[in-house]
């Protein structure tokens, strides 16, 4: 049993319910003891601080404190929603880097009886600690369904692998912990090449049209590799395509249905525990369909090989030629273009 | 003919918008390292939509134009998905000098699109009230602001989010709202000082 402080952010009892339930069956499973820290306040997202800069760091700094006091024997402090991980570990940063912001923020703590020492508490992020701390050995071991014959496409967001302030990641553009974590469930993992570009953010709230076009690349790229499911680790990520899908739709005429489920989701899955306590159903595009693909052998090769081509006269040079069969990806795209 | 010429601005003003901007951001900005190589701009999703290229903002606030950097859209624009911050090969702290901007432009009030600002403002405040933020007061208040037309597609959506507990009608309070009062006031007195 391994102890852990946590953090779970606004959205965990709100717009990302599904990642909060999920997370807890599965951390029970896995044996991680997740102590939430006691009146945690909200980390101020991408808001705060672009408004004035030592509040938005006390605010998060409040936090870090009350994780400090809660330490019983160096336990690090895990945040599951990307945007409250970044925060955290920023504060903690910038406050090792810049000793003005420290003072500042340390005498604002003091009007309110706290205090923080920068350095004193490590900020990780859940991904992180499932794949050092339990391991996918642990995690193979555990699988009792697994995912094969689903195709999902790992999508992290930004905010974990970037800008890493604390350099946890190898690869800030391209990670491939996701990836490795759900093959080890079984699944069929999609090479997603967008897996760390932006969903938009808040976007969606002021400037929509800049925000849905973000998604729709997501979707359309996740769409082209023939993905049943988008997974995530972000709360924001998710609720963004989930929720907006529907407006960008109709932005761009397109009929996308891509659901985007949590990573926790899919290991509560494989590990045999219920799907409605996993949350499944709490999600607008309905992603149990795409469930009771479990199992079951796919249907097409969405990305074979390309058919040998042959040279129309052997005597000629050779020339660029279309493939013989017909190229369901490439038809699709040229409909597109016509439409 | 006679082209007209922008005047420099005096070489004090022009250190001071930099020093001003540098003291504000979070972390050492490094801006004065930037080499106005273009990577961030190249790197960019929202690109399209900015007024100036971080590359261009930067070489801006370097030759002290402060009212045209802090009316230019580009700090709004940023989505903070630290693409520019990773390839930068000057290790300037991109993402945090636009926060750094927007709250600049936001005391000036130099912004042109209100939306941005009352979001930024209608969370914070709630955040100060409760400790912790509440989707369905910010969305609501946000929407019937900004995007009344918006609402009948959006209405269904929040009914559905609704309908699978995805929204709490009530906002969440922390206890020690009074301790996390004393702590914001002081911050923010600290911040007016400087």
């Amino acid at each position: 049993m391994s102890r852990y402080l946590y953090y779970p952010g606004c959205s965990m009892d709100g717009s990302g319910r599904a990642y909060g339930e999920s997370l807890n069956g599965v951390c029970e499973k896995l044996g991680l003891t997740m102590s939430e820290i006691d009146d945690w306040n909200c980390c101020g997202a991408t808001e705060y601080v672009g408004v004035s800069l030592s509040p938005a760091y006390a605010l998060i700094a409040r936090n870090l404190a009350l994780a400090a006091n809660a330490k019983k024997d160096g336990e690090p402090l895990v945040a599951a929603c990307s945007a409250c991980y970044l925060n955290l570990a920023k504060a903690d940063a910038y406050m090792k880097e810049r000793p003005l912001l420290n003072e500042r923020v340390n005498v604002a703590l003091g009007a309110g009886d706290l205090h923080y020492e920068p350095g004193s508490v490590e900020i990780r992020h859940l991904l992180e600690v499932i794949m050092n701390d339990v391991g996918l050995d642990q995690v193979k071991s555990m699988v009792v369904k697994p995912l094969a014959g689903l195709r999902v496409a790992p999508y992290l967001g930004c905010m974990l692998p970037r800008p890493d302030p604390d350099h946890r990641w190898k690869n800030h553009e391209r990670p491939e912990e996701l990836d490795r974590l759900l093959e080890a469930l079984g699944a069929d993992v999609v090479d997603f090449p967008l897996k760390t570009e932006c969903c938009g953010g808040h976007m969606t709230q002021i400037a929509p049209k800049v925000g849905l076009e973000l998604i729709k690349r997501l979707v359309d790229e996740a769409e082209h590799h023939g993905a049943d499911m988008m997974v995530t680790v972000c709360p924001m990520c998710q609720i963004n395509i989930d929720a907006y899908q529907g407006e960008m739709n109709a932005l761009f005429h397109t009929k996308h249905k891509m659901p985007i489920v949590f990573f926790t989701q899919l290991m509560g899955i494989a590990f045999g525990l219920d799907e409605k306590k996993m949350g499944f159903g709490r999600e607008l595009t309905d992603a149990r369909k795409a469930l009771r693909k479990i199992g079951q052998q796919p249907e097409v090769a969405v990305e074979a090989a390309p058919a040998h081509r042959q040279r129309p006269d052997k005597r000629a040079l050779p020339m660029p030629t279309m493939p013989k069969d017909a190229d369901p990806v490439r038809e699709a795209l040229a409909s597109e273009v016509n439409q | 003919m006679v082209v007209a010429q922008v005047q420099p601005p005096e070489m004090a003003d022009t250190t001071r918008f930099l020093e001003e901007v540098s003291a504000r951001t979070a972390g050492v900005s490094r801006l004065e390292m930037c080499i106005q190589c273009g990577t961030c701009g190249g790197s960019c999703p929202s690109a399209d939509d900015m007024d100036h290229t971080p590359r261009m903002l930067f070489a801006m606030i370097r030759a002290g134009m402060k009212d045209e950097a802090l009316r230019s859209n580009t700090p709004w624009m940023c989505v903070s998905c630290y693409h520019c911050v990773v390839r930068c090969p000057q290790g300037v702290h991109i993402a945090d000098v636009m926060y750094t901007l927007k709250g600049m432009a936001e005391d000036a009030k130099s912004y042109r699109d209100k939306t941005p600002p009352h979001f930024a403002s209608v969370f914070v405040g709630q955040v100060e009230t409760f400790g912790r933020s509440w989707e369905l007061g910010l969305t609501a208040r946000h929407y019937l602001r900004h995007f009344i037309l918006r609402l009948p597609r959006m209405t269904p959506m929040a009914i559905g989010l609704f309908m699978r507990g995805r929204i709490g009608i009530m906002p969440n309070r922390i206890h020690q709202r009074k301790q996390l009062h004393a702590i914001l006031s002081k911050a923010e007195e600290l911040e007016k000082v400087s």
